[in-house]
């Protein structure tokens, strides 16, 4: 009874990149998941957590390490692993009772069979009017309750979901939560255990049994929680708001830590920029100074007040404590001085605040400037940044990265950008 | 719930209506006369009556119905053709390296040069029979049709949502379930697209295909192209009138009977996650709905091949198959062949071009094509100053834009040649020049994709910013030049791409024009290639056709691609 339905041991992802080392996306990542269980994959975007998760269901073979599915090696989605997708994905084309059926024609079941198994699905997922009609006529809460008619009709041992709720609104995502856990809890869920990506902690709370906290780069399991409440859980509960506190300070914990170590190596453009907004930034510093915060706030509270989640506001966070404007402490925010200053001060005084904590304490920011400086004609092509980012970062952290720092740059007028010739330049500029 | 429980007095009502005896005539009719074309192809040559023509009104019908066969039967070889080389291009890294680029060059090549060619070695497949006419013209009308439809197919395949290939491939479907439940459905709404395009740019070629001379013969095989030859021939206009007419009810007939409806049934493959507007269904479509036997069958046709579809067919598909987990070995052999086969093909034309050619030939074709450039050039400018306006003006009317638009689509079927007999009695009578006034013969047919275009260009162009435009009274020039014409611009270029194109095929065929013992030749490339064809010098057809297509595939690369890329990263609203 108690041999694992899956392992994962001493999983790790890299993705080769000439002439410089692999970017590891995934780090000695070891998993091992029983019958009855619910576990969350909690993490930051980036941190791998999704990566993972197509490991496990196949679709993607890992550069080193082993996956085993009921103590057999995975090559290929095995059977009895089913995935939803955080977009759905939902053929079009395809009738909903169709879309649903396509797992076990994929089997080859006999039509009659699968229709009355697609009926079962999408009864007990509560779509039975639904079945004749195309995805496109539906609500996006409806088009997940397909995407999880899809995935339960094929009986499957293992459930996957990739951020099944995250594409939706609170509240119908919130039931679809509820639906689901009421479904594990009476035994009605036609599988053994699940496995879900999320970033959002309260969710992972209220739904799961063990959650894995994930870090970023590389992507590696920072610590694992039990979840000790019964369900059904009391999202107001002092206990399950003691926990979803703890999660908080734990990740933003890990934060500064992996900063340092990013920073660690001598070069400046080791570190990936976060793509935040100025308006953002401006707009958190404020809401910090004014009551009822007056400069300090509970994380979980002020992500519930604004309805972020996790991957919205650390980054922030995140983001104002390298401009020094604020700091991150033990699941809490406050302002700095300097943070003070900038939400009292006027259009330009602002600007130069910024300016002046850019320079300090964005080595890229600063490394471009002194190139135009440098140079007879002030010019400077994006492109060789974007080269040299990519000998420290992944391409999509690169991309990202540049475009943050373009658009702080020409905020605060240190350079000007060309969209067209993909060219820095000190053109426009008093 | 259960879609085959069907009530006990479902066999009553599959019972035939008035709707399928209507239904099975049509049916039968056309059975018979595929039947009767079939007999006609099978004979010989020198049959009498097989390869005449006769201007009398009523062989129209008859000529109408093979003309139609003819393109449909082109029309199947190119979906064949679309389904294996399209394919295979998206799917075969090794194979898409000369795949890809050789249909890029297909598409520009003049291939109407070629056609003396194709016929010989048609008629040498089956000498002294009609069925080699037949498919030397099939052929022609072929290499109209498929290379557009080719290249819809591939880039669909090509851009595949990537959240559908992971479902697909997660619940485990087979390389061939997967071809078939995700890969051509999403291709279906271009392909469909494509191919009305294909089948309006047919028939240019159907009327140069039809009726073939090589050397001294001259074969016409019956058809509404052949018809039109021999009523230029015999100067009859009321001929002309006719096949006119004749065409227009084809064309209307096909767009009505076929593409409304397979347009309005691909609707539902069009990949998009909120329900747009949808269009009431054409009359065709509901009539075959309504009709209980066509609909029975329809349905049954549609399980067998969603069974067909679903088979687990495998063909040892790995699903971790990636590309740089191909063997090194195997790819430098193929590397070594393709440069070897460019190699070779590069010899043979030089060798082959050195036997007959002289350098001062090739000076002559640059120097004719760049007359013909120039032709080209001043065309698409007096074009998009005609049709741009009329077309914005159009757009931003909905009402007219739904009724001009399928007048535009049918006039861009409507081959040049029908208004040669206008254009040579205008030109003889005023004693014009002929250099200039059968110019604008090249850009009848064509220009018309300018015009639909830029009407879909306005209707698209958002409200919000026209009533932004009107708000701070932004007229007359800068409205045009600020507002519009900018948001119009990506549309523009697409349109103005294919009439360009096209402008170029159309010079073999109008800068030489007959009317009877009236010809008038004009100076340029065009005229070039076809009075070569016409002495069957077959070298310097190719050499003509070579330079005029090395003129287009410079004009695509040095002004219409760099134009479309700053069309789609700059002009692109949303």
């Amino acid at each position: 009874m108690d041999a694992p339905l899956l392992e994962v041991l001493g999983c790790r992802q890299a993705y080769h990149k000439e002439a410089s080392t692999d970017l590891v996306v995934l780090e000695d990542v070891n998993l091992v998941l029983r019958e009855g269980e619910i576990v969350a994959l909690l993490g930051r975007s980036g941190s791998g957590k999704s990566t993972l998760l197509r490991i496990v269901s196949g679709l993607l073979r890992p550069s080193a390490g082993q996956v085993s599915w009921r103590g057999t090696p995975v090559a290929g989605p095995p059977e009895g692993i089913a995935m939803v997708f955080q977009s759905f994905a939902l053929f079009p084309w395809l009738t909903v009772q169709e879309n649903v059926e396509l797992g076990l024609e994929a089997r080859g079941v006999s039509r009659v069979v699968r229709e009355k198994r697609a009926d079962e699905a999408l009864d007990l997922i509560g779509l039975g009017g639904f079945a004749s009609a195309y995805p496109k006529e539906l609500s996006g809460g409806m088009r997940q309750r397909v995407g999880l008619a899809r995935a339960l009709v094929v009986h499957p041992d293992l459930l996957l979901m990739d951020e099944p709720f995250s594409a939706l609104d609170v509240l119908t995502a919130e039931t679809l939560r509820t639906d689901l856990i009421d479904l594990w809890t009476e035994g009605k869920l036609p599988v053994k255990s699940v496995l879900m990506v999320t970033h959002n902690i309260e969710e992972a709370v209220l739904m799961c049994d063990r959650i894995l906290v994930f870090s970023s780069n590389p992507g590696r399991v920072a610590s694992e929680l039990t979840v000790p409440f019964p369900h059904p859980r009391n999202r107001l509960d002092p206990d399950f708001r003691q926990m979803v506190d703890d999660i908080y300070a734990l990740m933003t914990r890990r934060a500064p830590v992996e900063r340092k170590a990013a920073t660690a190596p001598p070069h400046p453009l080791a570190m990936p920029l976060q793509r935040v907004g100025i308006n953002l930034m401006a707009g958190l510093m404020e809401t910090l100074a004014a009551p009822p915060y007056d400069g300090r706030a509970d994380l979980p509270a002020l992500a519930a007040t604004l309805h972020y989640e996790v991957d919205d506001l650390l980054p922030l966070g995140e983001t104002l404590q390298l401009f020094r404007f604020a700091v991150l402490e033990e699941g809490d925010i406050y302002l700095t001085e300097k943070g003070r200053a900038f939400v009292q001060a006027d259009v330009d005084g602002r600007r130069a605040l910024f300016t002046e904590a850019l320079r300090a304490h964005v080595p890229l920011a600063n490394m471009i400037r002194q190139v135009l400086d440098e140079r007879w004609n002030h010019r400077a092509s994006a492109v060789r940044f974007r080269d040299e980012l990519e000998d420290h970062m992944s391409p999509d952290y690169a991309e990202d990265t540049l475009r943050t720092v373009i658009g702080w740059g020409r905020y605060a007028e240190l350079f000007s950008y060309d969209e067209e010739a993909e060219q820095f330049s000190l053109d426009d500029l008093d | 719930m259960n879609t085959t429980d069907q009530p006990p007095f479902a066999a009553i009502r599959r019972l035939p209506n008035l709707w399928d005896v209507i239904a099975i005539l049509c049916v039968f009719a056309t059975l018979i006369s595929v039947a009767h074309v079939a007999r006609g192809t099978l004979v010989r040559i020198d049959t009498p009556g097989a390869t005449e023509i006769s201007l009398d009104p009523w062989r129209l019908p008859e000529y109408a119905v093979r003309t139609t066969l003819r393109m449909f039967a082109a029309l199947a070889a190119s979906l064949v053709f679309t389904f294996t080389y399209g394919t295979a291009a998206a799917k075969s890294q090794r194979a898409s390296v000369i795949l890809v680029p050789l249909l890029d060059i297909l598409q520009s090549v003049p291939i109407l040069g070629f056609l003396t060619f194709t016929v010989v070695f048609f008629m040498n497949l089956f000498p002294g029979q009609v069925l080699g006419l037949e498919l030397a013209s099939i052929f022609a009308i072929f290499t109209s049709q498929a290379w557009n439809m080719a290249f819809s197919m591939y880039q669909s395949l090509r851009t595949v949502p990537a959240d559908l290939l992971e479902a697909s491939i997660s619940f485990r479907l087979t390389p061939w379930q997967k071809f078939w439940r995700l890969e051509v459905p999403f291709a279906v709404p271009g392909l469909v697209w494509n191919t009305m395009m294909s089948m309006s740019g047919g028939w240019f070629f159907v009327v140069a295909s039809e009726a073939i001379s090589v050397g001294d013969n001259t074969w016409k095989l019956p058809g509404i192209g052949s018809y039109i030859a021999q009523a230029q021939a015999e100067q009859d206009l009321g001929a002309i009138a006719w096949a006119i007419v004749t065409m227009l009810v084809v064309i209307l007939a096909y767009d009505q009977l076929l593409f409304r409806p397979l347009v309005a049934w691909s609707a539902k493959f069009r990949f998009e996650t909120t329900a747009g507007a949808t269009a009431t269904d054409p009359w065709m479509l509901r009539l075959i709905r309504r009709t209980r036997l066509l609909s029975f069958l329809g349905d049954a046709v549609g399980q067998a091949a969603s069974t067909v579809g679903g088979l687990r067919l495998s063909f040892g598909g790995n699903p971790w198959r990636q590309p740089e987990r191909q063997s090194l070995a195997i790819s430098v052999v193929w590397g070594v062949l393709v440069c070897g086969l460019v190699a070779w093909a590069c010899w043979r034309a030089f060798t082959f071009a050195a036997a007959e050619l002289a350098w001062s030939d090739v000076g002559q074709a640059v120097l004719l094509g760049s007359i013909t450039m120039s032709r080209v050039i001043v065309l698409m400018i007096l074009a998009s100053l005609i049709w741009v306006p009329i077309g914005v003006w159009l757009g931003l009317r909905p009402a007219w834009a739904r009724r001009a638009q399928p007048l535009a689509q049918f006039l861009a079927a409507f081959p040049a040649n029908l208004f040669f007999p206008v254009f040579v009695i205008v030109i003889v009578h005023y004693q014009l020049n002929r250099d200039i006034w059968l110019t604008p013969l090249m850009i009848l047919g064509t220009q018309w994709y300018i015009l639909f275009n830029v009407v879909a260009g306005a209707a698209a162009f958002p409200g919000d910013l026209r009533e932004v435009a009107s708000n701070f009274r932004v007229n007359g020039f800068l409205w045009w030049r600020k507002v519009i014409v900018p948001g119009i611009f990506s549309y523009y270029i697409t349109g103005a791409i294919t009439a360009s194109g096209g402008c170029w095929n159309a010079a073999i065929v109008a800068e030489v024009v007959t009317w009877g013992n009236t010809k008038l030749v004009a100076h340029g490339l065009g005229a070039y290639i076809a009075e070569a064809t016409e002495r069957g010098d077959m070298a310097r057809v190719v050499l003509g056709v070579a330079v005029m297509s090395a003129f287009v595939l410079a004009f695509n690369r040095l002004l219409w691609h760099p134009l479309y890329g700053y069309a789609r990263r700059r002009l692109t609203l949303g």
